[in-house]
Parts: C-alpha cells; structure tokens; sequence
C-alpha cells in the first residue's frame, strides 16, 4: 500500500523538462509550426519582414505575449467565468501589448515607429489567442508558458528568416537601422559586395520584388514546400 | 459560480488591476518616452539639411541633436497671413492637427537654421499618399527659392513602392538643387511619372509602380509651400531693401 501511494506521487509531479515539456517546446519549432503548418499570423509575417531588426523585435515581441499570456490565463483558468472567456484572454493579450508597446516607445523610439500598427496587431495575431483558447484554459501554468514560449518562437524563427532572405536580396543590408548595421551588396565603396566594382557580383543589382510584402509570400511558400518535403508526415494524404 | 455577479465582480477586478498596472508603467516611462520622440523629430527636421551638417544625422547622438536646436535653430509660428506668432516655438505645432483645422485657422512652423552666417528656412508640409498621410520637411536656401534638401516620412506606403520616398534616399536628394520660383511665380516643384528632363529646375522623378504616392508628393509640395508664401515674399522684400542681410 505504503508503495503505491509513493508511486502516485511521484506520478503527480511533473517534472520541469521532461519529454512532455520538451515536446510542447519543439512541436511548434517543426512539426506544428504555426506560420508553416497552421499558417496563422502571416498578416504581419509578411508586413514586418522587409528588414531584419524590425522583424527581431516583433519577434522577441509576440514570444513574450505569447509565453505570459498563457502563464496569466493558465494561472486565472479555474477563475475565469466560461461566459466572458476569451474577453478576458483579450485583456489579458491587450495589457501584454500595450506593455510591449510603452517598453519600446521608452527603449527605442524609432524601431517603435517602424513597427507603428504591427505591435499593436500582434493583439489580433491568431496564434496568441489561438493557443490561449486550446491549450492555457486546459493545461497547468508551467505547461502553458512553454506551450506559448515554443509558439512565440516557432513564428520568430521564421519572421527571421524571411526577413534576412528579403533584406539581403531587396536591400543588400542586413540588421539596418541598429547598431550593428552590415551593408553587404552594394553600388558603394563601403558594402562588402561592391557590385560596381567587383567582377563576380557586377550583374546583381538588388531586387525590388524582395522589398514588396509579394516576396513574403512566395518566400514563405518556398519554405513550406522545403519543409514538407523532408518532413513527409506533414504532407497532406487525400 | 459563474452567476452574473461572479462574472461582473471578476471583470471589475480585472479591469482595474490592468488600468493601474498599465497608468503605473505609463507615467514610469513618459518622461524618457516622450523626450525620444522630441528627439525623433528633431532628427527628421535635420535631416532636411544633411548637406548642411558636419556628421550624417544617423550617427549623431541625442546631445548633439539637442546641442544644434538650441544653438544654431530659431523657431518661428506663423499664422496664414505671414505674421509671426508670439509666445510659441515651431516644435509645439503638430502638423497632423493643423491639417484637421480650417485653412484660414492653421498655424505653420517654420525653422530657421542659422550657421556661418547663413540661414536655412525649414518649411513643414503634409499631404496625402496613396493609403494614409505623408508629411515632409522642406529646407530653402537664403535666397528663398534654391531647394537645399528634403525628407519624407509616412504612415502606411506600401514598402518597396510608395515608401521609398522615405527609405530611398536617391528620391530626396534629387530635390537639392532645384528651384521653386521660375521668373519670380511659384510653381513649385513636381514629380514626374516617367522621369524628368535633366535640366528642368522645377521637376524631379517619380518612383515606378507609385504614381499615387509621388502625385500626393508633387500635390503637398505646391499646397504646402505656398501656405509659406506671404512670409517668404515680407522676407524677400526685406532682403532686397537690406541686401547687406544676404
């Protein structure tokens, strides 16, 4: 009996990184992304992704709405009323966002310029309120917050990317507008591919296409298809 | 427990916890905040005289900034009939609000950049583009007509197309240069969808695929600029009486 009772326990205790926890963190990394596979949030996926640095900040953004949304919501679950839930998973997310917003307008103004509607977007953003919904309102605070940490970031990781392929090929920069501003293809003397000068490149001049929000697009199908075709399991069978 | 009173008491609780956490945080950053954002569009009014300025205005920091205003910028208000107005500096004025008012009722901010002997007249305009507003800063050389730069800001050009105005910084020096008087009329300066004839004074290029946005340029320019007028022309009459102002 005595041992029983132990094992139940031991049971009951979750463990801080155990396959469960390790799985809601990668899940959205691949298998679930939610850009890739669930295809939410492509709105400002393809609206802040012309340059790098915006698209970092968004990033780091929408991971933080997303892991402490689902920690609050998680946290109130058993005393958020049913009748009124997702309003208040809405004010949970706004006060998020509104927090974000006045950390950037206090840290740096001009990257909070550029973002303008986007950060105050990231409210709308499907997969935040999408994960509160399925997941927080169902499962115990830690479990959430990795749940929103690996969402939060699965998005980031591909905002990212997209926005280093369009920076590099649309501008010929990577990172403008920060501190560590690298220009890379470029008429001038100062870029690191001098494409006047330098008799590999002269035929690259940088692609408009890459700027408009169209190369978003096809960049992000791009990966879809790349994805799906390592990843067969993805691939829908009908 | 999810009677009607539960649910109000819960969303009242709620309510207020958020409205303090967030009034808290507010007022702990305003002050930083909003000294950014003065610092923002100082920067953007500089950069209408780049060509003017020892260091690009992306590399100088918020004291140098703060140091050219209060050392080498007279600010002036002007009402639409020329008159200077007392008791106000040009950085109080929000365009985005003026343009709200009566035409009559507007108030024009107005620059002064005094270096080496020279003044730099610094003309604010606003108009619109294609999606939303455009605004620019507009710097005149001391005879009143040779443009000496421009910088264009937006709220919602679409990238790679209307935006370059801002993001191009080929389409804003093109302006240097040019002249906004041709035989002492205004005519301001226009932008030319298929590009513009090298030697014309009054004309700079268009931006391909944002015939829209370049057109609400062109439009803002003239409407803008002219709103100076009656103060430029008393300038330019006084000028001519003192030449030795020159």
């Amino acid at each position: 009996m005595a041992e029983t009772i132990v094992k139940e326990q031991v049971k009951d205790k979750e463990p801080l990184f155990g396959k469960k926890e390790r799985q809601l963190l990668s899940d959205p990394l691949n298998d679930n992304n939610p850009i890739t596979v669930q295809v939410l949030g492509i709105c400002s996926a393809l609206a802040v992704t012309s340059l790098v640095y915006p698209s970092l900040v968004m990033a780091v953004a929408v991971v933080f709405v997303t892991a402490f949304s689902a920690l609050f919501t998680s946290l109130l679950r058993n005393y958020i009323p049913k009748q009124v839930r997702l309003i208040v998973q809405l004010v949970i997310i706004a006060t998020l966002v509104t927090v974000v917003e006045l950390t950037l307008k206090y840290l740096n103004y001009p990257v909070y310029k550029q973002l303008s509607v986007y950060i105050g977007l990231i409210i709308t953003n499907c997969i935040v309120m999408g994960r509160l919904e399925a997941f927080s309102m169902a499962n115990k605070p830690w479990r959430s917050f990795l749940d929103g940490l690996g969402n939060g970031v699965g998005y980031g990781v591909i905002l990212v990317m997209v926005a280093i392929i369009r920076e590099i090929f649309g501008k010929g920069t990577l990172f403008a507008g920060s501190p560590i501003e690298l220009a890379l293809i470029g008429p001038s003397a100062d870029y690191f591919i001098n494409t006047t000068t330098n008799t590999w490149f002269s035929w690259y001049s940088n692609n408009n296409l890459m700027v408009l929000p169209a190369a978003a697009m096809f960049i992000i199908g791009v990966m879809i298809w790349i994805q799906r075709s390592y990843n067969t399991k993805l691939v829908d069978v009908s | 427990m999810n009677n009607n009173r539960y649910v109000l008491t819960f969303i009242l609780i709620m309510t207020a916890t958020v409205a303090v956490l967030l009034t808290g945080l507010r007022e702990a950053t305003k002050a930083r905040a909003d000294r950014n954002e003065d610092i923002f569009n100082k920067r953007a009014i500089l950069s209408a005289i780049a060509t003017k300025l020892d260091e690009p205005v992306k590399s100088m920091t918020d004291d140098q900034v703060v140091q050219i205003f209060q050392d080498d910028m007279e600010q002036l208000v002007l009402d639409m009939e020329g008159n200077v107005l007392e008791d106000i500096a040009a950085e109080e004025i929000d365009m985005a609000v003026e343009r709200k008012k009566p035409e009559s009722n507007r108030k024009l901010p107005l620059y002064i950049y005094k270096a080496n002997g020279n003044n730099t007249y610094i003309l604010s305009v606003r108009g619109n583009g294609l999606w939303d507003e455009i605004w620019g800063n507009i710097a005149l050389e001391s005879d009143l007509n040779t443009i000496a730069g421009a910088a264009f800001d937006h709220k919602g050009e679409t990238p790679g197309l209307g935006a370059e105005i801002k993001d191009n910084p080929k389409f804003s020096q093109q302006f240097s240069g040019k002249k906004i008087y041709a035989n002492s009329e205004f005519v301001s300066i226009d932008v030319v969808k298929g590009g513009a004839k090298a030697d014309n004074q009054h004309a700079v290029d268009g931006i391909s695929g944002a015939t829209v946005t370049a057109d609400g340029v062109a439009e803002m320019l003239y409407r803008g600029i002219k709103y100076y007028e009656p103060y430029l022309s008393q300038l330019q009459q006084s000028s001519m009486v003192l030449p030795a102002e020159q």
